[in-house]
């Protein structure tokens, strides 16, 4: 009698195995590398929009207004620039606006182009065109439009970050959005963040197992789905309308606006990113080890002692995590802030939560829908704007997390 | 064993359920003060329940409750107006596994104190309760590194610490050597020999050697032969009669190794 034949593995099954192996780890492979190709493709496409070259074209040649380049003139000489080259009427109005002595140098600079030399972008072409194809775009610009000047400009630039909305779009500039979007995000965290955290301690330490708590925890993981615009509606009925006492800031003796304020905005993601917050802050403080709390009762802590000291601060970290996912969500989000009612046209600086206020992705939205060319340069350059802005924001979290976990 | 002076806490029939299941059966035990007892048992025969039922830990599992009375200073710790918070102040616990906080070695000691409004010198209370557990000389010199960072055995101390300074009656000890090697499991059972001098102390073991030597008393429980899957006590002895002249069969059986 011959022993039972254990044939485990002939070479050729195992070779089948290995190529199975294989095949599978080549598809995993190509998934992430169509994940970092679409990546590349999105921040190629902004970034060859942000800059590029630019044909002007002047009303005025801007060399014969003064003795020297305009560039170099003082923001007197160029006040009496405009004053000479402007209608009287014209140049009352602007004094009656706001004063010239008021103004700033790159605000009379900026008239001055605007009123005087009427400089008016004819084309422009995106940054890789900009670069290879540069005699052609001249020799074709020459045929075209012989009095156009051709610039080299970085539509994202200081001026572009520090100035505000204007109607042109190598005038205007995207401070009023950048501290909306701030104001937005600082309120939407304030309100998000306790509140959240609170309810998530709530259900995981205090809720006992019944079907009403089981149903608010169904209901909570389903809110995080709810499309924004929905948030959108519930904001517009109950911040902007029903609370407007609240969010115009009457009740606190502020009288020249209505419902559609910063406030009413930021409550709005407040509970757009509640659920996201809630969920993440619910696993974090599941993850924390069932050993630490008993150890805490152990020695006669209350629960709320050893939630405070144990389950909170293991928890943080994870918390942190989920707050960056929040803050990305509620930083980008545009559709309830048209629905809320964010002005699009903002010139002065939101100053306090019961102000108007325009918001980056708002600026985008807009910038992106107008037909002129030079719009969607600007459009892209508010994008990278943005993507900056969400990555400090993020790395502040990330270093936070960092620091809390590295003290355990 | 009797003289109502000598016991630190006692079992009335006790009976705990989880939801409908009845875990411990009609136990009726007396711990004296300042000697060590023992619960031995075949795995899933309640030991461990029946330890966390003194310090009203099973609160902690839902559906879980008592019938009957667990008496300290002839005080039903069970009763109504009995806030289990303090019972847990009075009778320590140190785990199985051992779990310090991720804090410094300092603050695992004075968070227990702080919290139960602890008034005096911290730092006379870490070192004596580090001391105490025979730890302070190999810690004095790195208070302020976590806790985390002592090796196995240490860290089993520093939980002993951690429970002692908190000053309880009654230190429970739920299979405190099982995760330790052999001799981290010496280190705590002499230290168990010098607590004993101030604490009550209840352990639960597997290690039928373990109870042998340290004990004073031993409790032999086994699920009831009703078929009820209950544990309950079948023999409580003085330590060295339970194993040399233990009464019931089973217990016998199960000490000579015949059966567990």
């Amino acid at each position: 009698m011959s022993a039972p034949t254990l044939t485990f593995t002939s070479d050729q099954a195992l070779q089948v195995r290995n190529r199975i192996g294989s095949v599978w780890r080549i598809i995993f492979l190509l998934a992430t590398c169509i994940g970092i190709i679409s990546l590349l493709a999105l921040l190629y496409n902004i970034v060859d929009r942000s800059f590029g070259l630019v044909a002007y074209e002047y009303k005025v040649d801007p060399a014969t207004l003064a003795d020297r380049p305009l560039d170099q003139l003082s923001k007197e000489e160029l006040v009496a620039v405009l004053q000479a080259n402007i209608s009287k009427g014209a140049f009352g109005k602007l004094e009656k606006d706001k004063p010239m002595a008021d103004r700033s140098y790159d605000d009379i600079y900026g008239l001055v182009f605007e009123r005087v030399v009427g400089q008016k972008v004819v084309a422009t072409w995106p940054l890789t065109d900009s670069l290879l194809r540069r005699s052609e775009i001249e020799a074709e610009l020459t045929e075209d439009e012989p009095q156009a000047v051709l610039q080299f400009r970085s539509w994202l630039s200081a001026d572009f970050v520090t100035r505000p909305m204007a109607s042109q779009a190598e005038f205007a500039g995207v401070r009023t959005a950048i501290l909306g979007s701030l104001w937005l995000i600082t309120i939407t965290i304030t309100i998000a963040l306790p509140i959240g955290v609170g309810a998530a301690v709530y259900l995981q330490e205090y809720a006992s197992d019944n079907p009403i708590n089981r149903l608010i925890q169904t209901n909570i993981n389903n809110l995080a789905g709810v499309p924004s615009i929905v948030y959108g509606m519930l904001g517009l009925a109950i911040f902007v309308r029903a609370w407007e006492p609240l969010t115009s800031g009457a009740l606190f003796g502020v009288t020249d606006s209505n419902g559609r304020t910063i406030l009413a905005a930021g409550l709005t993601m407040a509970l757009l990113i509640l659920p996201l917050i809630i969920i993440n802050a619910q696993e974090a403080i599941k993850a924390v080890p069932d050993s630490l709390r008993q150890a805490a009762y152990g020695l006669g802590a209350t629960k709320w002692q050893t939630v405070w000291s144990h389950v909170l601060p293991n928890a943080i970290p994870g918390i942190l995590t989920g707050s960056i996912l929040a803050i990305s969500r509620a930083i980008g989000e545009t559709a309830p802030l048209i629905v809320v009612g964010a002005s699009t046209f903002i010139t002065v600086n939101p100053d306090g939560p019961f102000s108007k206020f325009t918001a980056l992705p708002i600026q985008i939205y807009t910038w992106t829908s107008r037909p002129q060319d030079e719009f969607r340069n600007i459009a892209a350059a508010a994008i990278l704007v943005l993507l900056i802005m969400l990555l400090s924001l993020n790395s502040i979290a990330i270093i936070l997390r960092n620091r809390f976990t590295r003290r355990l | 064993m009797n003289g109502n002076g000598k016991i630190a806490i006692e079992t009335k029939n006790l009976d705990i359920f989880y939801s409908a299941f009845k875990a411990i059966s009609n136990v009726s035990l007396q711990v004296e003060k300042q000697k060590i007892t023992a619960i031995i048992g075949p795995s899933g025969c309640g030991k461990s329940t029946m330890l966390r039922a003194f310090n009203r830990m099973n609160d902690f599992v839902p559906g879980a409750r008592a019938e009957g009375e667990i008496l300290m200073h002839g005080k039903n710790i069970y009763a109504p107006d009995v806030d289990p918070v303090e019972v847990r102040r009075r009778i320590g616990m140190v785990f199985q596994k051992p779990n310090p906080f991720p804090k410094t070695i300092y603050d695992n000691i004075a968070w227990g104190a702080r919290i139960n409004g602890f008034k005096g010198n911290m730092d006379e209370l870490v070192e004596r309760s580090l001391k105490s557990a025979a730890l302070w000389e190999e810690v004095k010199d790195k208070l302020k590194q976590s806790g985390l960072s002592l090796s196995g055995g240490q860290q089993q101390r520093l939980c002993i610490a951690r429970a002692i300074a908190v000053q309880p009656e009654i230190i429970l000890m739920d299979e405190p050597c099982s995760a330790l090697d052999p001799i981290a499991t010496l280190k705590i059972e002499e230290l168990m020999q010098e607590l004993k001098k101030d604490y009550t102390i209840v352990i639960v073991t597997h290690n039928m050697q373990q109870a042998a030597r340290v004990s004073d008393y031993t409790a032999m429980m086994m699920l009831a032969e009703d078929g009820s899957r209950a544990g309950t006590v079948i023999e409580f002895d003085v330590t060295n009669t339970l194993f040399t002249r233990p009464k019931d069969k089973r217990t016998e059986d199960y000490v000579t190794g015949r059966f567990g």
